[in-house]
């Protein structure tokens, strides 16, 4: 029992013939994950890598038993492929892909809802577990089997954390990089539940970033719902104050967004925060040995 | 994201039906002067800076005209203003409307919710942020069935109209509401939304458009928000890069990364002045690129903080290698490197034969750093 990915996931890569299509089916593979097809229209009847390409998403899932898509194609058609994925009865989908649309990608994540499908992302690294599978980009080097959750907003500060975790011998079981767009698919809230219920987890990391309100929406999760320990990191406390925008968004968020108002909500909700990126391992080590978040 | 001048959103509230004071754009007092003789704008007058940041009407860039002299006095003022840092270069003339009240109208992305939500008051004409939260309305709109025919009802009554007003105010929010789809908005605001009779006009336009979205609407490439040069040069590049205060000049990749190096340079007393984020690159030219462009930004010393995924550490060390050999001598600076991940031990070792060390940890590279840049002050 994982976290969304496991043994039994079989993978369509939509726009494989890319460069990094065709680079990433082949690092999945590498990290164990059943690549079974890609989907490049007008490219049907060729291989890439020894996987078979489909001009249809249809046609992969019928030919191969495809369950779930990472998706590479390019911004102005990821909407298009997203749709395709789900209407061909997908039910997870690893969308790759930067600069979508947010209103692009507020049809495709209304659409998937309606249709009882998960998105992650957009830009976004993917999910990965260490030992069973992997969809998207995280760089294999970076993992070991073990029992700690990972969610994340962010890319490659997740790798540099997943590392650091694996430098200090903490394994992990899922670990999920969100993506750090304005509208994303799974955000912290939807993510934690999956690891509350998942047996391999023992401990969550969580990572954010400034600005939106998803970690403290992901706060008020833990404070009411979870019993096992998370460890948490903001990034940006540094950063210059960025552009707003607009009154409008003040006036969504309310005063919150800010990395203070982010670190106060984790630690209100029982989180141990810390403060840099190389805190974390001493931090998930104390909260292995201690008793639970409750 | 772009945004857009009052005028320039006004343009777009004209293409999309939504009632506005007759008006026109002018670059100078004789300009104005013109659009008043032409009838283009008649008199008494409203003159506005076109300018992006609020408070104008507190800061002097608003002012109201009763004859062809007050025009000219004022457009010849405003024009010398420079407003929050920004030169005053277009004004927009209107007509002094007769307002019987002014109201609050925007739409915006709840990120949260993952909907637009409709926000609406009946206190306009003042900073939304000023305005007591119980006096706010916000309702969620689902992007599928779009805006609601109760949703519209519920707006009619949190804004007090009735009758012409309220069919008026159904049009209006229907407007909005294909503006934003339609023009990819991130925010379309008005304020105030002013009751002139039994109709609605439109006195204030705020529109914002989403950059990721240009793909679709070259109209607003030459739409330029300020930047400085280096700025400009990097944007062109697709190379995210932002210019403070301090000293070290910082090269990372990923959004997330590069604020969590800041973070940790700020901690040991460094001074972050430049700030790259590569961004995900396979190619060595784009390295050498960005690092010439820091390297014209003339910091103190450079922490190179990269994990290599879809940017590959040899790619950055080629890279990185073939600009420090186009660097003059007289220009040179000390340089920090940590780079891990994707092909770090080949990275690592090109490094190593040009002469430079790949401090493995978060924590001491950054320390490196901040002594290269002359120690924390």
């Amino acid at each position: 029992m994982t976290v969304l990915v496991s043994r039994e996931t079989r993978v369509v890569v939509q726009g494989i013939t890319g460069h990094q299509g065709t680079t990433h089916a082949r690092q999945m593979r590498e990290f164990g994950t059943a690549v079974v097809a890609g989907v490049t229209p007008g490219k049907g009847g060729s291989e890439i890598e020894g996987v078979p390409v489909y001009d249809a998403v249809r046609e992969a899932v019928e030919a191969t038993g495809a369950n779930a898509s990472c998706i590479f194609v390019p911004a102005p058609f990821a909407k298009d492929a997203a749709i395709e994925a789900i209407d061909s009865g997908i039910r997870l989908l690893v969308v790759v892909t930067e600069h979508i649309p947010f209103h692009d990608m507020l049809v495709m994540y209304h659409y998937g809802r309606s249709r009882g499908a998960r998105i992650i992302g957009p830009n976004c690294p993917g999910i990965a577990s260490p030992g069973n599978s992997k969809v998207g980009i995280i760089p294999n080097v970076v993992f070991r089997p073990g029992r700690v959750g990972v969610i994340s907003r962010s890319g490659t500060l997740t790798y540099e954390i997943v590392s650091g975790l694996k430098d200090h011998g903490l394994g992990q079981s899922t670990c999920i990089g969100l993506g750090g767009d304005p509208v994303v698919g799974t955000s912290f809230v939807d993510a934690l539940p999956l690891f509350e219920a998942d047996p391999e987890t023992d401990v969550l990391v969580m990572v954010g970033e400034i600005g939106g309100t998803a970690e403290e929406d992901g706060a008020e999760f833990i404070r009411e719902h979870l019993t096992k320990p998370v460890v948490a990191y903001i990034a940006g406390r540094s950063a210059p104050e960025g552009k707003r925008m607009g009154h409008a968004g003040a006036i969504i968020t309310r005063g919150r967004g800010t990395a203070q108002s982010k670190v106060a909500a984790l630690e209100n909700a029982g989180a141990r925060v810390a403060r840099f990126p190389y805190e974390i391992p001493d931090l998930v080590t104390e909260a292995l040995k201690g008793p639970g978040r409750r | 994201m772009v945004k857009l001048a009052e005028w320039r959103g006004k343009e777009l509230f004209r293409k999309y039906g939504i009632p506005l004071p007759r008006g026109h754009v002018a670059r100078s007092a004789d300009e104005a002067e013109a659009a008043v003789r032409s009838g283009a704008v008649p008199l008494p007058c409203v003159v506005k800076a076109q300018v992006l940041a609020g408070g104008r009407g507190k800061g002097g860039a608003v002012r109201f005209a009763n004859t062809i002299e007050e025009v000219r006095e004022s457009a010849t003022a405003i024009l010398a203003l420079e407003f929050k840092g920004e030169r005053v270069k277009e004004l927009l003339l209107e007509e002094k409307l007769p307002i019987a009240k002014e109201l609050y109208l925007s739409l915006a992305l709840d990120r949260g919710a993952r909907v637009p939500v409709l926000i609406t008051s009946a206190q306009g004409g003042v900073e939304i942020e000023s305005v007591d939260d119980a006096s706010i309305d916000r309702q969620p709109v689902d992007p599928f069935p779009g805006l609601a025919a109760y949703e519209k009802r519920r707006a009619a009554r949190m804004l007090g109209l009735t009758g012409a007003a309220r069919a008026a105010l159904d049009r209006l929010l229907d407007a909005v509401w294909t503006l934003y789809n339609r023009e990819d908005a991130e925010l379309v605001e008005i304020n105030p939304l002013a009751i002139v009779g039994d109709g609605l006009v439109a006195l204030d336009a705020k529109v914002i458009i989403e950059d990721d979205a240009a793909f679709r609407h070259p109209e607003y490439a030459e739409i330029r928000d300020d930047r400085t040069p280096l700025e400009e040069i990097a944007r062109e590049k697709e190379i995210a890069f932002v210019q403070l205060d301090g000293n070290i000049g910082v090269i990372a990749n990923g959004a997330g990364l590069t604020m969590a190096t800041l973070d940790v340079l700020k901690e040991f007393g460094g001074r972050p002045g430049v700030f790259l984020d590569l961004g995900g690159t396979d190619d060595p030219k784009k390295v050498t690129e960005a690092f010439l462009l820091m390297a014209q930004a003339r910091p103190r010393a450079v922490f190179l903080n990269i994990f290599g995924g879809v940017t590959k550490c040899d790619t950055v060390a080629k890279g990185l290698v073939e600009a420090m050999a186009q660097v003059p001598a007289g220009e040179r600076f000390p340089l920090v490197a940590r780079i891990r991940g994707n092909n770090e031990k080949e990275g690592v070792e090109i490094l190593r034969h040009a002469g430079i060390t790949s401090i493995p940890t978060l924590r001491e590279s950054a320390q490196a750093a901040v002594a290269a840049a002359g120690g924390a002050p």
